[in-house]
């Protein structure tokens, strides 16, 4: 929108049309309306201003705690992962000039930009096949040391696979992800975050879906100090359909947060969006954001984002912005909501007038409150271990609440 | 020795806008094992406020008298404690629980009560006996606690659970309020074979004459602001049917 010819017109009809005019709460025609898919976006940390916290993307970010890896030096080499070898998966590291690197999506912000410039070798996992089960990456050595990293999972036309990278121990990282899923693949893809306590994590997530590709993403955040997870889905082949996924339970003095987006650029695509978070202790702050852009093209586009955050405690923040922008106006629905709330007390009661103690009545209300998302990722051996680990955090908090 | 329930000069408040209302204002009641004590009285009058004081809500503050369970202080126990020592309240408004199914739950509060965990076998088989004569579809076991079930399915739910939980007194809390007739009477069976089986003592509170057609009760008191009005046998039912509550309505006003 030009806003200052925007202001003069509507300052010329003021008098002839009653009630158009502007609204005294917003000042809009004054801040230029920005479509999500028109951010800035560049691999050069330069070209990003150092960041001070008041940018809309780290608006909710503790930026002074992060500041090793908008500003500082990182540690760009591969590092240790471990996978157990399967048929149709290919590991491997590659070279940052690979012609796949930057293909799903570019940074949009300095966290993102350090680590793709920083970079020396990004993890390559090629999907070729029909792959049965979970396949795990799991990484667990990252130490203190500021490090950059970089990963592009490259799902093969018709391919089919669910991909698991499980974090574990130390870590100051950030990174990059991208996801390619190939026209008629049908991939899972899940970030499981259960890092050592005072670990931090910033990483930003590119996915692009090609014709008819499925992608069912999921975050899951349990540990750390502070985790930063940003998926970004651009739907650009017609019938695409993403589903993507987040559970996290954030306890005393953690930050988790994820910024998720997703672009409907291709007709008949569909997304489905639906975060769930538990929140306990004094401090326990999350941050969900929730972008969707349904774009000229997009037509018949179906599309729903949710995120619902359950408070166990006094002190915590939760933090839920979700925004809808609709380009075209031949959709099939877009919807969103968002709700917080505090545990239910009627529910805990309810539950002990049967005989349960308030202790395995709260776990039976959190697990069912997280549960229908665990449910949703499809990986058997993950849930059971998602249900176990909710459990322990659960158990957790309460001792040290 | 026969189980006993006793209530003696019970005084409850509970905080409003308005600041602190006294609703119980000397509640004196005994239910033997066995019994069956039909709490009959107008809307506001205090029943449910006895029902969920009885089972230990925390909106509800005793400010005098005592409840004992065998000359056991039940005031002084936990809301899970009264559960397992035999205590049962039947909800007006049962409590939907999402991801939490009917079958979880059940086995988690007969586990909790029974000190150890049900033998499988037996206990799928009472849940589904108990579900087919509750007129309950099998459906109901996998779904959430009460989510998305009708006012009747809530209220055939709460019969499910005494009769797996077989306490030895049971609080029914208006369960016969918003049932069409067919469903009175599916959960009046639930309520009467529960106690042909247990023997169990049961506090029926009633706003309407209607249920007692089904439940027969051995003793009626008549709870008028806050304490009983008058107490008598099952003839005590048809003289309020006929006359209705306006007789105490005009002793309390002129009081």
């Amino acid at each position: 929108m030009s806003s200052a010819a925007t202001q003069t017109v509507i300052k010329d009809q003021e008098p002839a049309q009653h009630g158009l005019k502007k609204h005294s709460d917003g000042g809009w025609g004054l801040v230029p309306v920005q479509t999500r898919s028109e951010r800035f976006r560049s691999v050069e940390v330069a070209d990003f201003p150092a960041v001070t916290g008041r940018e809309a993307v780290w608006r909710n970010t503790p930026v002074g705690r992060i500041q090793p890896l908008t500003a500082g030096e990182l540690d760009g080499s591969p590092y240790e992962i471990a996978y157990e070898s399967t048929e149709g998966v290919e590991v491997s590291w590659i070279d940052t000039d690979d012609a796949r690197i930057g293909s799903a999506g570019l940074p949009e912000e300095r966290a993102s930009a350090n680590a793709w410039g920083a970079s020396r070798k990004a993890l390559l996992v090629r999907i070729t096949g029909e792959v049965d089960g979970e396949f795990t990456l799991t990484r667990s050595t990252l130490g203190t040391t500021p490090r950059a990293g970089h990963i592009v999972i490259d799902a093969a036309p018709m391919s089919s696979a669910t991909v698991v990278l499980r974090s574990l121990g130390e870590a100051q990282l950030s990174e990059n992800v991208e996801i390619i899923v190939g026209e008629a693949a049908q991939l899972t893809f899940v970030s499981d975050q259960e890092w050592h306590d005072d670990a931090v994590h910033l990483a930003s997530h590119f996915a692009i879906l090609e014709k008819d590709a499925k992608l069912k993403h999921v975050v899951v955040s349990l540990g750390g100090s502070i985790v930063r997870v940003n998926p970004s889905t651009h739907l650009v082949g017609a019938g695409s359909d993403t589903e993507m996924l987040g559970v996290y339970f954030a306890d005393a003095g953690q930050h988790l947060e994820q910024q998720v987006y997703v672009f409907h650029d291709a007709p008949h695509s569909r997304s489905r969006v639906t975060y769930k978070g538990a929140l306990q202790g004094e401090g326990a702050h999350t941050v969900w954001i929730g972008d969707v852009l349904i774009g000229q093209k997009a037509v018949g586009t179906d599309s729903y984002e949710q995120n619902r955050n359950l408070v166990l405690s006094e002190g915590t923040r939760a933090d839920s912005v979700p925004n809808l922008e609709i380009e075209t106006g031949d959709i099939l629905g877009a919807g969103h909501a968002s709700a917080t709330g505090r545990f239910d007390d009627e529910q805990l009661f309810y539950l002990q007038s049967r005989g349960i103690t308030e202790d395995e009545a709260r776990r039976l209300v959190v697990r069912g409150f997280l549960t229908d998302v665990v449910q949703k990722i499809g990986a058997p051996a993950l849930q059971a271990h998602l249900n176990a680990a909710i459990e322990a955090e659960l158990a957790d908090a309460s001792s040290r609440a | 020795m026969t189980s006993v329930l006793e209530i003696r000069d019970l005084h409850v408040t509970v905080e409003t806008d308005q600041g602190t209302k006294e609703i119980l204002r000397g509640v004196d009641l005994t239910i033997r094992k066995g019994e069956i004590h039909a709490i009959m009285g107008p809307n506001g009058s205090g029943k449910s406020t006895l029902a969920y004081t009885i089972a230990g809500h925390p909106k509800y503050t005793v400010t005098g008298g005592t409840i004992t369970l065998d000359g056991e202080d039940v005031l002084a126990m936990t809301v899970d404690t009264r559960a397992r020592a035999g205590l049962f309240l039947a909800m007006q408004y049962p409590v939907e629980i999402p991801g939490v199914t009917n079958t979880n739950f059940l086995r988690t509060a007969k586990t909790a009560i029974d000190g150890e965990a049900p033998a499988i076998r037996t206990w799928v088989k009472d849940m589904r006996e108990s579900m087919t004569k509750l007129r309950m579809d099998k459906s109901f076991a996998e779904r959430n606690v009460n989510e998305g079930f009708s006012g009747g399915e809530k209220k055939r739910n709460e019969i499910l659970q005494l009769e797996l939980l077989k306490p030895t007194f049971a609080v029914l809390d208006e369960t016969d309020s918003g049932l069409d007739v067919d469903a009175l009477k599916i959960v009046s069976e639930g309520v009467n074979r529960a106690k042909e089986n247990t023997g169990l003592g049961i506090m029926l509170i009633t706003h309407y004459t209607r249920i007692l057609r089904y439940i027969k009760p051995d003793f009626v008191h008549v709870f008028v602001a806050g304490r009983v009005a008058e107490e008598g046998g099952p003839e005590l039912a048809e003289r309020l049917e006929e006359e209705g509550y306006d007789r105490f309505l005009t002793d309390v006003n002129v009081g």
